[in-house]
C-alpha cells in the first residue's frame, strides 16, 4: 500500500504542520443543558490542548462530562437545548457560536469522530464502502467511482483483508472489530488533524480490543493526527495516551503526561481510579474501589465536587474541601491539579506503602 | 430469493383456497336462502319457491355444488338462468340471478374504480402524512410539531362518515369546487376527475395516522448513533434527513401501509357510498342490503382474498430491498 495511490494525494508529507503543533485548543470550555431537573453543568471550565502526533486520553466516570465535552468539538450538541461558553479553536478556526456551515465544512475534514458502539454507528441499510464514500465526497468534488476507490484504499489500510469485497458488503455482514475498523476508515478518509475515539474498544472482545488499539497507534504514526482518546479504561491509557486528562463531574481534575500520572497519581480520584483497576500480572489482592457514586450532574456537591468520595479531606485543614472549589494549579513537578492537599505527592505515596 | 417467493405464493394460495370453502360454506350454506331474495316481496309459496332452488340448482348436494363453483373459477362453467344458458368463463366467480349478470363481469368491471380510488388516496395520504410527520419529527417541540399533532388526533377521533359526509356536501354540493363522480362508461377524464373529491378525504383522513406513524419513526430514528455518525461526515442536513434518517424510518411504514391498501383495495365501502363512486364497496354494500345478491357477495370478499395475499407477499419481498439485514429465506 503506497499513499501515492490515494485519490487525495493526501498524505503526511503534504501536511502542513508537523508533531507537537497544538491542533486543538480548549480554553475554559463550559458546557450546559435544560433538563426537566434544572440546568445540567455536564463540562465546567475545561482546558486542554490537542497535539500533532499525539494522544491525549480523557479519563473518567460514566457522566465525568467527558463524551459531551467531546461532542462539542463536532457541533453535534443539540444547539436549541445546550448552552456553551469558553473558547475552542480547531486548527485556528474558532468553534464555539461557530455557524452550522463551518461545523459542516471541518466535520471529518478536520475532525473526525470514532463511536463508541460499531454495531450501531453504521448505517445498517447502506453499504460499507457507500458510507466511507460518502464522507470523502462531502468534501472532495470527486466521482463516485473515484469514492469508491478511496474507500476501498482505506479499507485496505484500517487492516480489512479483501477490502474491495467487503466494501460491497452491509455492516451486518462485518464482525464487530471489522465494523470498528470501518468506523476508523470512515473517521480517517478526509485525513482530518484531529480523531476523536470515543470509547473506541468498549464495545469489543478483550482480544480485539488491542487489536483496534494498535490500529489507531499505527494510523496515528502514519497520518501524523492528533487523537483524543475518551475512555474509562486505564489499561487502555497505559497502552497509548501520551498525555492524560483525568476528568470529575464535568472537570479537569488532573492533567499531565500519561506515564507519569499514571505511576504516580497526585489527585486522590486517580488514585481511586486506578486502584479499582484488576491486575492481571501481580498477586491477588483486594480491589478498592471508590465509595459511592458520581453526584448528579444537576444538583453539584459543594466544594471540591469529590469531596463526599474522598478519603484525605482530613488531610486539609478546616472544612475546605467542603466549602472551597479548589482550583487547577500547576504542582512543582509539573503537573496539574484540582486538589486542596498541599503536598499529593507526599500523602498519596503514603496511601500506598501502608 | 426465488424458493422462498414460490414458497410465499404457495402458502397464499393455500390461504385462499381455505377462504373459498369457508365463505362458500358461509353463504351457499348457512341459513340465507338466495331463493327467498327471488320471490317478490318474499311471499312466494312453498311450491314455487322448491321450484326457484331446483332452477338455481340449489337442491343438490352442497358438495356437488362447490365442486362447480371450483371448476367455475378455473376452467369456467355454464349456468342456466330459467330458460337461457350462459357460459361463465374462468374466473367465473357465480351468477347473479338477481340481476341477471356474470358476477366476475360485475366485479371486474369495478375494480379499475376502486383500484384508481385506492391510489390517488395513497398518494394524497402518503405525500401529506410522510413529509408532515418528517418536518414535525424534525422540528419536535415546535408549536408546529404540537399543532399538527392535535389536528391529526382530532381528525382521527372524529368518524370517518361524519368527515366524509360534511366534506362531500361542502365540496361537492354546496360549494361544487370539486367535480362529482362519473362512471368509467362517461369517458376516462370525467371518470379520473371525478374520483378527485373522495381520495382527498379518504386520503386526508388515512393521513393522520400516517402522521403520527412517521413523526414517531423520524425521531426515533434521528436519535440513532448512525444518524449521529452521518452528521459526523459534514454532509448537508437534508441528507441526513432525508438519505440517513428517512429512509430507516420508513421501512415499518411500510408494512402499515401494505395493509392499508390491501383495505382500500377491496373496496371503500363508506367512501364509495357517500360519493356514489360505482367500485367494489359499493357493488358489496347494494348486493348485501338491498338485493341479498349471495354470488356477489362472494366474489367481492373472494376478490379482497386475494388482494390481501398478494400485497402481503408484494410487502414481504419489498422490505428485503429496503432493509438489507431481512434475507429471503
Amino acid at each position: 500500500m503506497s499513499t501515492g495511490t490515494s485519490p487525495s494525494g493526501a498524505s503526511i508529507r503534504d501536511r502542513v504542520g508537523s508533531a507537537g503543533d497544538v491542533v486543538l485548543k480548549v480554553e475554559d470550555l463550559s458546557v450546559r443543558f435544560a433538563s426537566d431537573e434544572g440546568p445540567v453543568n455536564a463540562v465546567q471550565n475545561l482546558s486542554y490542548e490537542a497535539r500533532l502526533g499525539r494522544t491525549l486520553a480523557v479519563v473518567g466516570e460514566s457522566g465525568s462530562g467527558k463524551s459531551v465535552s467531546s461532542m462539542t468539538l463536532l457541533g453535534l450538541h443539540n444547539p436549541k437545548r445546550t448552552t456553551i461558553t469558553g473558547s475552542i479553536t480547531l486548527d485556528g478556526t474558532e468553534l464555539v457560536g461557530a455557524s452550522e456551515e463551518t461545523m459542516r465544512g471541518l466535520r471529518s475534514s478536520s475532525v473526525a469522530m470514532v463511536f463508541q458502539d460499531p454495531q450501531s454507528s453504521l448505517h445498517p441499510f447502506f453499504k460499507v464502502g457507500k458510507q466511507i464514500a460518502e464522507a470523502y465526497r462531502a468534501h472532495h468534488h470527486v466521482s463516485a467511482a473515484v469514492a469508491n476507490t478511496r474507500a476501498v484504499e482505506m479499507l485496505e489500510r484500517v487492516g480489512i483483508p479483501n477490502p474491495a469485497r467487503r466494501a460491497k458488503q452491509y455492516p451486518h455482514e462485518f464482525s464487530g472489530g471489522m465494523r470498528q475498523r470501518a468506523m476508523i476508515a470512515l473517521g480517517l478518509v478526509n485525513d482530518p488533524k484531529l480523531l476523536v475515539a470515543d470509547e473506541p474498544t468498549t464495545a469489543l472482545d478483550v482480544t480485539v480490543q488491542a487489536q483496534i488499539l494498535d490500529l489507531i497507534k499505527d494510523l496515528q504514526q502514519e497520518f501524523g493526527s492528533a487523537v483524543i482518546l475518551i475512555t474509562h479504561d486505564l489499561a487502555v491509557v497505559a497502552e497509548v495516551a501520551d498525555d492524560i486528562l483525568v476528568m470529575y463531574a464535568g472537570r479537569a481534575v488532573e492533567k499531565g503526561l500519561a506515564k507519569h500520572v499514571l505511576s504516580q497519581p497526585n489527585h486522590p480520584y486517580t488514585m481511586g481510579l486506578l486502584e479499582s483497576v484488576p491486575s492481571a500480572s501481580e498477586e491477588v489482592q483486594e480491589l478498592r474501589a471508590i465509595r459511592g457514586a458520581p453526584p448528579s450532574l444537576v444538583y453539584l456537591p459543594s466544594g471540591c465536587s469529590f469531596h463526599p468520595r474522598c478519603d484525605y479531606q482530613d488531610q486539609v485543614p478546616g472544612e475546605r474541601c467542603v466549602t472551597e472549589l479548589p482550583e487547577l494549579r500547576i504542582l512543582p513537578n509539573g503537573r496539574q491539579i484540582r486538589c486542596h492537599l498541599v503536598d499529593p505527592e507526599r500523602v498519596l505515596s503514603q496511601e500506598t506503602s501502608r | 430469493m426465488f424458493i422462498y417467493i414460490a414458497r410465499r405464493i404457495a402458502l397464499g394460495v393455500s390461504v385462499l383456497l381455505v377462504t373459498l370453502v369457508v365463505t362458500f360454506l358461509i353463504f351457499f350454506a348457512g341459513p340465507a336462502d338466495p331463493a327467498q331474495s327471488l320471490c317478490a316481496e318474499n311471499r312466494c309459496p312453498a311450491v314455487k319457491l322448491e321450484q326457484i332452488r331446483t332452477s338455481m340448482g340449489l337442491d343438490r348436494p352442497i358438495s356437488v355444488q362447490f365442486a362447480e363453483y371450483f371448476q367455475g373459477l378455473f376452467v369456467g362453467r355454464d349456468i342456466t338462468d330459467g330458460g337461457n344458458v350462459n357460459h361463465c368463463s374462468a374466473p367465473c366467480l357465480g351468477y347473479s340471478f338477481h340481476n341477471h349478470l356474470q358476477v366476475s363481469d360485475e366485479v371486474f368491471r369495478r375494480f379499475p374504480t376502486t383500484v384508481a380510488l385506492a391510489l390517488l388516496a395513497m398518494v394524497v395520504f402518503l405525500g401529506v402524512g410522510v413529509s408532515l410527520g418528517v418536518v414535525a419529527a424534525t422540528r419536535r417541540g415546535s408549536a408546529f410539531d404540537r399543532t399538527l399533532v392535535g389536528v391529526s388526533q382530532v381528525f382521527g377521533a372524529i368518524p370517518y362518515i361524519v368527515v366524509a359526509l360534511l366534506f362531500a356536501l361542502y365540496f361537492t354540493v354546496l360549494y361544487p369546487i370539486l367535480p362529482q363522480t362519473h362512471p368509467f362508461s362517461d369517458g376516462f377524464g370525467p371518470w379520473i376527475v371525478g374520483l378527485i373529491a373522495p381520495a382527498i378525504v379518504l386520503g386526508l383522513v388515512t393521513s393522520t395516522a400516517y402522521v403520527r406513524y412517521t413523526r414517531a419513526q423520524m425521531v426515533d430514528t434521528l436519535a440513532q448513533d448512525y444518524v449521529r455518525t452521518a452528521r459526523s461526515k459534514g454532509i448537508s442536513g437534508r441528507s441526513v434527513i432525508y438519505k440517513h434518517g428517512l429512509r430507516a424510518a420508513l421501512s415499518p411504514v411500510l408494512t402499515i401501509l401494505g395493509l392499508d391498501m390491501a383495505g382500500l383495495l377491496s373496496g371503500t365501502l363508506i367512501t364509495e357510498q357517500i360519493f356514489s363512486v360505482d367500485g367494489l364497496g359499493k357493488l358489496a354494500i347494494t348486493a348485501l342490503i338491498q338485493t341479498d345478491d349471495l354470488p356477489i357477495i362472494m366474489g367481492t370478499v373472494l376478490l379482497g382474498c386475494v388482494i390481501v395475499v398478494a400485497l402481503n407477499i408484494v410487502v414481504d419481498i419489498a422490505y428485503s430491498f429496503v432493509d438489507p439485514r431481512v434475507r429471503l429465506s
